[in-house]
C-alpha cells in the first residue's frame, strides 16, 4: 500500500487543491484582479500626467479648486481631502482588525470591524458625492475665451477670487433657454448661464477694483493676474460664461481637468461603491455565521485586500490630484 | 491563515507585541505622513518649491516619496505581503512597479515633448 500511495503522488499534484506560494486559490486570484486593476489606475493616473505635462504652464492649481468643507464658509484648501483620506485608512486599519479577529474565530469581533469599515467607506462615498456636487455647482464662474482658456476675476486689493454676482448684474434679455418641447426636432440646450459675456464686460469697466486671472503659472507657481487695461482687453474676447463643471468646460482651467476628475475620481468611487457592496455581503454571511461553520474566515481577508487596495488607489489619487 | 504574522517594521527597529498593536502603530505612522503632506501642501516652502529637480519641483518629489513610503506600508503590513512567501510579494509588486514605472516614463517624456513643440512651435494655441 505504500508504494501505491507513492506512486499516486503526480496525480495528486494535478488533482487541484494546491496552493501554489501558499496562497489558496481564491487569494491569488484577488491578487491577480488586484494587480491589473493598479494597472488600469496607473493607465488613467498617467495619462492625466501626460496631459498635465503637455499643458504644464496653464494646468490649474489644486488648492485654488479645492477649498470647501462642508458647513463652513470659507477658503480651506485640503482639509477636507484631507479627512477622506483619514477616513479611508482609518477604514482599512478596522478591515485589518477585522481579518484579525476571523484569524482568532471571533465572530462577533469579526461583525463589528466589518460594520465600522463599512460604516467607513459609507462616509467616503457620501463625502465624494458631496466633493463633486460642489465641483459642478462651482462658486465663482469665469468667462471662457475664443481659444479656450479661462479667464477668472478677483479682487485687486485682496488678490482673492471673487464670484461674478459680486460685480455684474445681469441685463434685461430675451433670450430664453430653448425646451425640446417648442422645436419640432426636440432639440434641447443646456441651461443658459446667469449672466451674458456683454454683462461681463459691463461690469468689469464700471468695477475698478477687479481684475483678470489668467491660467498662466509665473515662476513663482501662481496664476499670473492682468493689470487693468490688459484685463478689459484679454476680456474682450471673451466667447461663453462658463459656471461651474461639465464635461465640456469648467470654471477652474483646462477642460481636462474637469475630465480627468469626473473619471478619475468616479473611478475610484465606483471601486469604493461596490467594496461598500460586497462588504455588506460578507457581513451578514459572518451574522449567519457561514464562515463559522466553515472554520475559516478566509473570505473576510479576500474582502479586506480588495478594501486596502483601494485605498492605496486613493493615496495616489490624493498625491497626483490634489497635492502635486 | 495559520501562518505567522511578521511584528517588526522599520527592518526591525520597531517591534510590536502582537497584530494588533502593530495595526495601530502603522496606522499612526500614515496618518503622519498625511499629516505632513496637507501641512506641506498648505505652506508650500518656498525654497522647495523654486528648487528643480529633473523636470520637477523638489516639493512634487516629496510628496510622491511620501506616497511611496505610505503605499509599502499600506501593502505590507494592512494586505499581509509581509507575511506572504518571497515569491508571491516580488510577482505582485515587480510587475506592477515596472509596467508602471515603463508607462509613467514614456508618456511624461511624450507630455513635454509636445508641450515644448506647443511653446516653440508657430501655432497659437493659449489665445
Amino acid at each position: 500500500m505504500e508504494t501505491a500511495v507513492a506512486n499516486h503522488q503526480p496525480a495528486k499534484v494535478w488533482g487541484g487543491g494546491n496552493e501554489p506560494l501558499n496562497a489558496s486559490y481564491g487569494k491569488m486570484m484577488m491578487w491577480f484582479f488586484i494587480l491589473s486593476d493598479a494597472l488600469t489606475f496607473s493607465a488613467f493616473l498617467v495619462s492625466y500626467g501626460f496631459s498635465r505635462f503637455k499643458f504644464i504652464e496653464i494646468w490649474p492649481i489644486a488648492d485654488q479648486v479645492f477649498t470647501h468643507v462642508p458647513f463652513f464658509h470659507g477658503n480651506y484648501p485640503m482639509y477636507y481631502v484631507a479627512f477622506m483620506t483619514f477616513v479611508l485608512i482609518m477604514s482599512s486599519v478596522t478591515m485589518v482588525l477585522a481579518v484579525d479577529a476571523g484569524h482568532h474565530l471571533r465572530k462577533s469581533k469579526v461583525a463589528l470591524y466589518m460594520l465600522l469599515t463599512i460604516v467607513g467607506g459609507a462616509i467616503f462615498v457620501g463625502s465624494q458625492a458631496w466633493e463633486w456636487a460642489t465641483f459642478i455647482k462651482g462658486e465663482y464662474g469665469a468667462v471662457e475665451t475664443k481659444g479656450g482658456r479661462i479667464l477668472q476675476f478677483v479682487d485687486a486689493e485682496t488678490g482673492h477670487q471673487i464670484a461674478l454676482h459680486d460685480f455684474v448684474s445681469a441685463a434685461e434679455t430675451e433670450r430664453a433657454q430653448h425646451l425640446n418641447k417648442n422645436g419640432v426636432w426636440f432639440v434641447d440646450e443646456d441651461a443658459l448661464p446667469s449672466y451674458t459675456v456683454a454683462d461681463v464686460q459691463a461690469g468689469l469697466a464700471a468695477h475698478e477694483n477687479v481684475l483678470v486671472r489668467t491660467e498662466t503659472i509665473n515662476e513663482s507657481g501662481e496664476k499670473t493676474i492682468l493689470d487693468r487695461n490688459a484685463s478689459v482687453e484679454a476680456l474682450a474676447g471673451g466667447l461663453h460664461v462658463v459656471e461651474g463643471a461639465n464635461l465640456i468646460r469648467n470654471e477652474y482651467g483646462h477642460r481636462l481637468f474637469a475630465d480627468f476628475f469626473f473619471f478619475i475620481t468616479g473611478f475610484h468611487g465606483f471601486h469604493v461603491f461596490s467594496g461598500v457592496v460586497i462588504n455588506v455581503i460578507i457581513f451578514f454571511n459572518v451574522l449567519l455565521g457561514t464562515y463559522e461553520k466553515r472554520k475559516h474566515y478566509e473570505m473576510v481577508e479576500k474582502v479586506g485586500l480588495y478594501w486596502h487596495f483601494v485605498d492605496l488607489v486613493w493615496v495616489f489619487v490624493f498625491t497626483f490630484f490634489y497635492l502635486v | 491563515m495559520a501562518h505567522e504574522h511578521k511584528l517588526s517594521i522599520f527592518r526591525g527597529a520597531v517591534t510590536f507585541k502582537n497584530n494588533v498593536q502593530k495595526i495601530w502603530g502603522v496606522l499612526i505612522f500614515l496618518s503622519l505622513i498625511t499629516a505632513v503632506e496637507v501641512a506641506l501642501g498648505i505652506i508650500k516652502p518656498e525654497f522647495l518649491v523654486k528648487t528643480p529637480l529633473l523636470g520637477m519641483r523638489l516639493l512634487n518629489w516629496i510628496f510622491i516619496g511620501l506616497t511611496l513610503v505610505k503605499a509599502y506600508y499600506i501593502a505590507w503590513d494592512f494586505m499581509h505581503l509581509r507575511d506572504e512567501k518571497t515569491g508571491l510579494r516580488r510577482s505582485v509588486v515587480w510587475t506592477a512597479v515596472f509596467l508602471i514605472a515603463y508607462l509613467t516614463t514614456l508618456l511624461l517624456i511624450e507630455g513635454s515633448y509636445v508641450y515644448e513643440t506647443y511653446a516653440n512651435g508657430f501655432i497659437k494655441w493659449n489665445f
